[in-house]
């Protein structure tokens, strides 16, 4: 009995092993944080200083905001580009939330074998590459004289397969006894949808537009073909014109990319369970 | 009965709007991409051309290029990110571990970055007169600043330190999620049976992980082929095209030269059957499941 029990010194050793091991995890670990929040966080210092200070490796806060702010209102209609980011990401948020609960929910609730039939080949939509389409995309919005404006930042991506799956998957919890329930007190089908489906369903509601939003408002590439004129550019247009020049002042640039990234990270901060949800409904 | 039919109506009034609107913005335009494949012509003047564009890609070596570069990119960057978010994810698993509410926002925050201002970040950084470059020297581990974006490879390595950063918090949130589906009593059954944390790692939690794992392989692969916003803000495809990727290649045919969209639109269709291909590999990954 005596003979099975450790002796003090191997237990001592495995303490110092596992004491070691988590030393090295919580290392490990706030390594990876620092890496992740420095670029951030050096951003934010140089939105507040001149740009010498910014590449001599100044890290410490300075004044120069409001000098930075200044300048690049005199460099870029700020308030303007701004403006066009938050109203096309909130369009096409509100459009895509409405057109693809819809086909998500009409796919689930009354689903036959036609429609299961459709939405296996809107699935294979996700197969298409953007940089496959932009050209007759660009074509036809420029037949239809609609270069410059939110219908061309929006429609593309309006209705996608994967919020349209993300739609379906989730009403697949929502309890049918209330639909039939709704329709023997002889309510509407598009009523039931607005006036027990959206309430319950908030969540999703909430995921969908997180991503959707987040996507539109960091939209880079079709912004880039379609926004052609000045005053119809968006905040990631008007960051990456900031580095076209010779001389890049960074300060200014920083507060830009500070301005560009904030609703974003805010957003994030909120509802980063339900962004979480969204990256991963699609291994549900 | 005919309530039956009634309701199948009203669900095709449900679905037809977002049917609709994906059949003219994605299934007309790549079809159309496919017809303009064999169309040549500057701008909106196109004529019937047959293989041409198809044979012209053979023997672009700016296409190769680009291609080679979008794999270098893949086989260098996916591997190191991908491990690093299984390793973080194993960490981070652990329910007593301190601070983990923390560690896992803060590591997920790049995330929440869009694309552009992250590549702009990176690309002050790394500028050659550049924090960077200041701190290093100011250690003393450089006597010359590196001109990062000005050589082919430190440039490349630059890109793939880029899309690490941004991305493998991304692919966390995936293992992470996994791993909340492992049964803890299997770990615990291990333990009894004198299995260590490493071994525990690779003989339950890997094998365990392998789907999500494949398919966070294809989402990064497939990311990867369509890179666009990074190459472009951090080196712009330089230097002398030795970051250039196949979407801005894509891109400067149609819209920096003289507009080629037949041939650009050949060059989209390859990365259509690319990426169509991965996507096919996804789907019958997700069928074994």
């Amino acid at each position: 009995m005596k003979m099975n029990m450790p002796t003090p010194a191997i237990e001592d050793k495995r303490m110092t092993k596992r004491k070691v091991l988590k030393g090295g995890k919580y290392t490990f670990l706030c390594l990876a944080a620092f890496l992740s929040l420095f670029p951030l966080l050096w951003m934010l210092v140089s939105a507040t200083n001149k740009s010498v200070d910014v590449i001599t490796g100044r890290l410490i806060p300075g004044f120069y905001l409001g000098e930075n702010l200044k300048t690049l209102l005199a460099k870029a209609n700020l308030p303007r580009v701004f403006w066009n980011s938050l109203r096309n990401a909130s369009v096409a948020t509100i459009a895509s939330l409405i057109v693809c609960s819809l086909a998500g929910y009409g796919f689930e609730v009354y689903h036959d074998r036609k429609k299961d039939f459709l939405m296996g080949i809107l699935l294979l939509s996700m197969m298409v590459p953007f940089a496959a389409i932009m050209i007759p995309l660009f074509m036809m919005f420029g037949r239809l004289n609609l270069l410059n404006t939110t219908a061309a930042f929006v429609l593309p991506t309006t209705s996608t397969a994967f919020l349209i799956f993300l739609f379906r998957q989730s009403t697949r919890s929502f309890p049918k006894e209330i639909i039939e329930a709704a329709r023997i007190e002889g309510m509407k089908e598009f009523g039931i949808f607005f006036r027990m489906y959206i309430p319950i369903m908030k969540s999703t509601f909430a995921t969908a537009a997180v991503i959707t939003f987040m996507n539109a408002w960091n939209s880079y590439l079709w912004p880039l073909i379609i926004m052609q004129k000045e005053d119809s550019k968006t905040m990631p247009l008007l960051i990456s014109n900031l580095i076209a020049g010779y001389t890049i002042d960074y300060g200014v640039l920083m507060l830009a990319v500070t301005l560009s990234i904030l609703p974003t990270v805010l957003i994030f901060l909120i509802l980063q369970k339900n962004f979480a949800d969204g990256i991963i409904s699609s291994i549900r | 009965m005919k309530l039956q039919k009634k309701q199948a109506m009203v669900g095709w009034g449900f679905v037809s709007s977002g049917a609709l609107l994906i059949f003219i913005f994605y299934f007309y335009p790549i079809i159309r991409a496919f017809v303009l494949s064999f169309q040549t012509g500057v701008g909106v003047n196109m004529q019937y051309a047959g293989l041409f564009n198809y044979r012209r890609l053979l023997t672009d070596n700016l296409f190769k290029t680009s291609l080679t570069n979008v794999f270098i990119y893949l086989v260098l960057q996916v591997p190191v990110m991908l491990t690093l978010a299984l390793i973080l994810a194993n960490l981070l698993n652990d329910r007593t571990l301190k601070y983990r509410g923390f560690f896992r926002t803060v590591i997920f925050l790049p995330c929440a970055t869009s694309l552009v201002s992250y590549a702009i970040i990176f690309r002050s950084m790394f500028a050659l007169d550049g924090l960077v470059n200041a701190l290093l020297m100011n250690l003393n581990l450089l006597a010359q600043p590196i001109n990062w974006i000005g050589h082919p490879w430190t440039a490349r390595l630059l890109i793939v330190f880029a899309l690490t950063w941004r991305w493998t918090g991304y692919n966390m949130i995936f293992y992470l999620s996994g791993l909340q589906n492992i049964d803890h009593s299997i770990y615990e059954a291990a333990m009894i049976d004198g299995a260590g944390g490493i071994d525990r790692f690779t003989k339950i939690t890997i094998p365990l992980l392998k789907p999500i794992i494949l398919l966070t392989t294809i989402i990064s692969t497939n990311g990867t082929i369509q890179l666009f916003d990074e190459t472009m803000n951090i080196t712009n495809g330089g230097p002398a095209n030795s970051t250039l990727s196949v979407s801005q290649y894509i891109y400067k045919l149609s819209f920096h030269y003289s507009p080629r969209f037949g041939y650009a639109a050949a060059i989209s269709f390859i990365i259509f059957i690319i990426v169509a291909f991965l996507a096919f590999i996804q789907m019958k990954v997700g069928d074994q499941r």
